[in-house]
């Protein structure tokens, strides 16, 4: 049998991104995320003005990974530490980039004001139901009945409360211009992720105000799933409870055509 | 220039808008809003940033961002809130960034009060955060001296790419003096070689973190910034000494305690008693130096200081039970008289003063008496 291999690339390396390896367990969707955000910047050509700001969980290495400027941030605090970047930058593109603990747990004051100021950001949330790098504890975004090494016989909501839907809550705010949130766990919700993440540059870029892109993503390493298993239960459980869609794009942003 | 009447905090306003203050985030409490208050209308009036955060945490997290992209920042608070920014204070030692903060201190612990303290010495000058650094920390004793530091206290932060704290106690914040603000100074945006503000088509990208994963590494980043410390030890103490050439005794206070006590000095120089003052202005480094010029020279020293005898440990290690120190302090807001140092001094005029002992034990019981 003849194999004829094909010489047109369809698949490389973007330019957002540096040579580096990314540290994430096998079938972890933060990969895909980054990916998503470097393929942006580079459409929009914009990685040379790009200033990225890490949070504090399993991204805490996010800037080894993008060809940007980056700031490392406390845990919580990006959101405030992006705003005095931007604010004395005005003319950058400054983004986040926070897990569930550091976004909606520690660092809910962080993110509400900044989205209350209508900081003209770019916040990619990524809702992974848990704190991964510290092993698998209870996140804000936990779901009910779901087993953690801090709820090891499931969450029980007359303990440990319910789960905060941020998009939800953040849309509420006058200073949101763009708030949606999106899911990565199979190849069309990842294409609409990317769109969205556009979207939320775009409004940035445009100096339309605050943005946020929340992406329902994996952690089968504290899941206890394979990766397969760990893409359906995103499917069959976390998007149930945490529904994909727009919870507010600004009248000036659906004006926008990419 | 003129002399104007000044209030402090609005001062050290004035004062590093004109050393050329980019951007302001703070946090309004009692005895510094006014800083947040005066910069709120100036700061957008000269087209500067100014955020009014959502707590302390923010705002020294807006100044940690601003730093990292490489321009003159601050921030201003009182006792509970530096407390609340401590985090954000060990992130920038760590980062290596250059950042001010401005401390007008007030009692405690906890809520406390809101008249003038020095309990916050042990914090700014032995640590706060958590981790290995230390800060330069400026202490001035007047609204003019305060002025003249906030310029120093950008130069120095940046020279060393490390926070500069500047702590007045509230009295200094909110009384009225006058006093002459410097030429306002433009703007000068350094190209800095490690700021964070976009590759912007000319370097390679950089990245400014406080994490080290690797022990060693982190070892070496501790050393690198104790280095710096022993540069700044050697470079850049500051103190004010007042009729030390002939002193029998020699009192060493900071800020208004250290202005206080010479009022006190000059009453007892016209009672004929040989007192001097050594007045730290960077408390941290600590004039170690100064003091070792005294020894051998003088028969005793007083430390007077508004808190329970935090500095007292700096001028005992630099005494090394070489000369005997005596203590006294009031402490929750209580700022002492000229008369309670007066007799201090006479005191020790007057008594035996032994080396051995502990000067905070005996303060203590003396304090005991007067309830």
């Amino acid at each position: 049998m003849v194999t004829t291999v094909s010489n047109n690339l369809v698949y490389e390396r973007p330019e957002g991104f540096t040579e580096s390896s990314t540290h994430y367990c096998p079938g972890c969707t933060h990969g895909v995320a980054h990916r998503l955000i470097a393929e942006v910047l580079e459409e929009m050509n914009m990685i040379d003005k790009t200033i990225g700001v890490a949070p504090v969980g399993c991204s805490v290495f996010a800037y080894n990974y993008f060809d940007t400027d980056f700031v490392e941030a406390p845990h919580g605090r990006a959101p405030a530490m992006a705003t005095g970047i931007k604010r004395v930058l005005p003319d950058r593109i400054v983004f986040t980039y926070q897990g569930d603990g550091d976004l909606a747990s520690i660092g809910m004051g962080e993110i509400v004001h900044a989205a209350a100021r209508g900081e003209n950001l770019t916040v990619i949330f990524i809702n992974n139901a848990n704190f991964g790098m510290t092993g698998g504890q209870m996140a804000p975004t936990t779901l009910p009945g779901m087993k953690t090494t801090s709820s090891v016989k499931g969450r029980d909501v007359e303990t440990q409360g319910y789960p905060i839907r941020v998009s939800e809550m953040l849309s509420t705010l006058d200073g949101v211009s763009y708030c949606v949130r999106r899911s990565l766990h199979d190849p069309k919700n990842i294409r609409l992720s990317k769109k969205a993440i556009r979207m939320a540059f775009e409004t940035q870029a445009r100096g339309l105000g605050f943005s946020l892109v929340e992406l329902l993503s994996t952690c089968p390493t504290n899941w206890g799933m394979t990766p397969v298993e760990s893409l359906k239960f995103v499917e069959e459980h976390m998007v149930p409870a945490y529904p994909l869609g727009d919870y507010k794009v600004s009248e000036a942003i659906k004006q926008v055509k990419i | 220039m003129t002399r104007e009447l000044w209030k402090g905090n609005e001062a050290i306003a004035e004062a590093a808008v004109r050393a050329g203050l980019e951007a302001y985030f703070g946090y309004p409490i009692t005895p510094q809003t006014e800083v947040l208050e005066y910069l709120s209308r100036r700061m957008p009036e000269l087209g500067r940033a100014f955020v009014q955060a959502e707590s302390e945490l923010g705002a020294i997290n807006m100044v940690y961002g601003a730093a990292c992209a490489g321009v003159r920042v601050m921030s201003t608070s009182s006792s509970p809130g530096v407390s609340l920014m401590m985090e954000g204070l060990s992130y920038i030692a760590g980062t290596e960034v250059p950042a001010v903060l401005v401390n007008v201190m007030r009692g405690g612990p906890g809520l406390g009060n809101i008249a003038p303290a020095q309990g916050d010495y042990n914090q700014a000058v032995h640590g706060g955060g958590h981790g290995d650094y230390r800060n330069i920390v400026l202490a001035p004793a007047s609204v003019q001296e305060a002025i003249d530091l906030m310029g120093t206290s950008f130069e120095l932060a940046e020279k060393y790419r490390t926070i500069c704290m500047v702590i007045l106690d509230g009295s200094i914040g909110q009384m009225m003096e006058p006093a002459q603000m410097p030429e306002m100074r433009p703007i000068q945006h350094k190209d800095w070689d490690w700021a964070t503000n976009g590759r912007m088509g000319k370097r390679e990208r950089r990245v400014l973190t406080s994490i080290y994963l690797d022990p060693v590494q982190e070892e070496k980043t501790n050393l690198r910034l104790l280095s710096r410390w022993k540069t700044i030890q050697q470079t850049e103490v500051r103190y004010k000494e007042y009729y030390l050439d002939d002193a029998e005794f020699v009192i060493v206070g900071f800020g208004t305690a250290g202005r206080v006590a010479l009022s006190a000095v000059r009453r007892a120089r016209e009672k004929g008693i040989r007192v001097g003052l050594l007045r730290p202005i960077t408390v941290s480094p600590f004039p170690v130096e100064a003091i070792e010029q005294l020894i051998g020279r003088v028969s005793g020293f007083l430390v007077t200081e508004m808190n329970s005898g935090q500095m007292l440990e700096d001028v005992r290690l630099a005494v090394k039970g070489r000369a005997p120190v005596e203590f006294y302090g009031r402490m929750g807001g209580v700022v002492p008289f000229t008369e309670e140092i007066l007799h201090e001094i006479e005191r020790i005029a007057r008594e035996p003063l032994s080396v051995g002992a502990d000067p905070r034990e005996e303060w203590y019981e003396r304090m005991r008496g007067l309830r």
